[in-house]
């Protein structure tokens, strides 16, 4: 370790070595780097891990050994939650009010958008103040009304619409925010150009506007549906037997069949299966997205 | 209305894709008719609002039904004795505010939530800048790290409560077995059964949830400090601690200001992870006013108690928001300007 740390200066590693240098010199007790970052990794994931592998574990070996590998490994947990049509069913309704919400967010966030980033008019910033206003209503402070309106007023109760579209409600603000900077930075030449062309702004809108501004719907998409497949609160108080979303599933799993751990840990790891890929995947999406919020 | 009826005959076309543009002129010139330039300049500026009528007013009446309203009616609620049935007859004027304001359980519940508040930041905010500085190097393994970071962050909370709840449960549950292994007693009720522990293990899970967070953006911060500063700072001979204190941190100042932001109004708004591990319990001991509302709304059917509590909670959350907006986020903007 230490010798090759030692011994950078052959001709052929020191140019490389010297851009990075500022860096390299700075770094310093590698080992403890490894070390600190080998620990966070263990907080981070280990519950995580526990989980997915005391679903492959049955309920007397997680009493007799709690910090042990699954000996031998079993599948009933995991079988018995794949062949459970209520899990089937939680997912499906899960995506169906995701997409629904993200949909929503994604057109009529980057309709909003695009007078307030491209259009000069009297007013426009006292609109866009509108939406930065809407930011300060978090969804929870007016969740009991909301609950009532839908029910009593909208007839909405215990459907797909009556959390999607409250969702997407709540979520639009942000999305404003973060796309009229991004709608904003394209270049006015190409406006002026679709304009020579005989283009009208609608025509710009549809035509040259969405297909740019692609990257930015997809980060705004991703957070509304990443708010919306994590959502509780809402579907809790609005969603009832067969309409339940998987989170709700999960709690119901867990509360019911609090003693049967191993069965608890397979329908959660099966839960976060498809938001983990999704979102993983998505990272970059995700992480510039509450960048850009940050920024905003 | 009538507003919305005139806009929306304009969109039809647009999504035909044949002409957009025709579509939407057929609809705006043949009124004016020719003549006159002013005519026809008067005729684009209604066609202009027009157009951003039909661009605004979905997202606008989207607000105005899901958000405006039931912050309206929260209002309106408030000032009723209502069970959720019937109309709103029994007026009561504040006598709800009074009742929210001098109840032992949403005082307590104002307290965690502020105590939560302060907490995330207390402990994240230093962990997260560690850990952000420790990481921002070249490395083995960088962005599985990075990834791997963030997992918890992307968990549901419901998700995330049930696995700690397992992982917690009193004598059977892994983490007691191993602190009986190593010879230490765990608590006797259970880490979320005792209510002077229970606050703090939510804390903690917290902490494990959403400190990812603040690593990510750190570290998407830390990318934005020019790699000249480091190299100036070197060739003056700096060491590493100075240069994290002198340069690093305080051109990461922005990002964290505005992380801190984020963490407040989430912990004001804390609700799915106590749902789950406590329910608000023991003796709410770590009961939070998103807890309590809902308490009230569903369980109890006080709807006007539920009414007045969301109002008082966002009026805090509002003057938490502007204060941190006047006291902390305004050396940004005057940093820009």
């Amino acid at each position: 370790m230490t010798t090759s740390t030692q011994t950078p200066a052959t001709p052929t590693t020191a140019p490389s070595r010297r851009r990075r240098g500022s860096a390299g010199r700075f770094q310093g007790g590698n080992p403890v780097v490894y070390a600190v970052a080998f620990l966070v990794v263990c907080a981070t994931l280990g519950p995580v891990v526990y989980g997915v592998l005391g679903g492959f574990r049955s309920n007397a070996q997680l009493a007799d050994a709690p910090a042990s590998l699954p000996d031998p490994w079993i599948f009933s947990n995991y079988t018995g939650v794949v062949t459970d049509p209520s899990f089937w069913q939680y997912t499906l309704n899960s995506v169906v009010v995701a997409v629904v919400t993200t949909a929503i967010v994604v057109v009529f966030g980057v309709m909003a958008a695009y007078p307030l980033a491209r259009y000069a008019f009297k007013g426009r910033e006292v609109l866009f103040m509108v939406f930065v206003a809407g930011l300060l209503f978090p969804a929870t402070v007016a969740v009991v009304p909301l609950f009532i309106l839908l029910t009593q007023n909208f007839g909405l109760g215990n459907t797909w619409w009556g959390v999607a579209l409250p969702q997407a409600a709540f979520a639009l603000p942000m999305t404003v925010v973060i796309l009229r900077p991004f709608l904003k930075a394209l270049p006015k030449e190409l406006e002026e150009a679709a304009q020579l062309d005989g283009t009208s702004r609608i025509g710009f809108f549809w035509r040259i506007l969405i297909p740019l501004s692609g990257p930015g719907m997809v980060t705004v998409g991703v957070l509304a549906f990443v708010g919306s497949w994590n959502a509780y609160l809402l579907p809790l108080l609005l969603l009832q037997g067969d309409m339940k979303t998987l989170p709700l599933g999960v709690a119901d799993f867990s509360s019911e069949h609090s003693s049967d751990t191993a069965g608890v840990f397979a329908f959660t790891t099966l839960a976060m299966i498809p938001a983990l890929v999704f979102f993983l995947a998505m990272q970059k999406r995700i992480v510039n997205g509450l960048q850009g919020a940050v920024k905003g | 209305m009538a507003d919305d009826a005139a806009v929306t005959t304009a969109p039809a076309s647009p999504a035909t894709s044949t002409g957009p543009a025709a579509g939407a002129t057929r609809q705006g010139r043949p009124a004016a008719g020719r003549p006159g330039g002013g005519r026809r300049a008067a005729d684009s500026k209604l066609r202009k609002r027009l157009e951003i009528a039909f661009f605004v007013a979905p997202a606008l009446a989207m607000l105005a039904l899901f958000v405006v309203w039931p912050v309206i009616t929260a209002v309106q609620m408030s000032a009723f004795r209502w069970n959720g049935r019937g109309p709103l007859v029994d007026f009561v004027g504040l006598a709800n505010y009074v009742s929210v304001l001098t109840d032992d359980v949403f005082v307590g519940s104002l307290v965690n939530n502020l105590v939560i508040v302060v907490l995330s930041i207390a402990i994240q905010l230093p962990l997260g800048l560690a850990i952000a500085l420790l990481l921002n190097r070249r490395m083995w393994g960088q962005g599985a790290l990075r990834t791997i970071i963030f997992v918890p962050y992307v968990l549901a909370e419901v998700v995330a409560g049930v696995v700690w709840f397992q992982l917690l449960q009193p004598y059977y549950g892994v983490l007691d077995t191993i602190l009986q292994s190593v010879g230490l007693e765990p608590p006797a009720q259970g880490w979320l059964g005792d209510p002077d522990l229970a606050l703090w293990t939510v804390m903690a899970i917290l902490t494990w949830k959403y400190l990812g967070l603040a690593v990510i953006l750190f570290l998407a911060g830390l990318q934005g400090v020019p790699e000249e500063l480091y190299e100036a700072a070197q060739l003056d001979g700096a060491s590493w601690w100075q240069v994290q204190r002198r340069i690093t941190v305080p051109l990461l100042g922005p990002t964290i200001r505005t992380w801190g932001f984020l963490s407040m109004i989430g912990s004001l708004q804390l609700f799915d992870m106590v749902w789950i591990l406590t329910k608000g319990g023991p003796a709410n001991a770590t009961s939070t006013m998103a807890i309590f509302l809902v308490n009230e709304g569903t369980r109890s059917n006080n709807f006007g108690i539920a009414g007045a509590a969301s109002v008082v909670l966002f009026l805090i959350a509002l003057v938490m928001a502007v204060l941190y907006q006047r006291l902390i986020l305004r050396r940004d903007a005057k940093g820009v300007a």
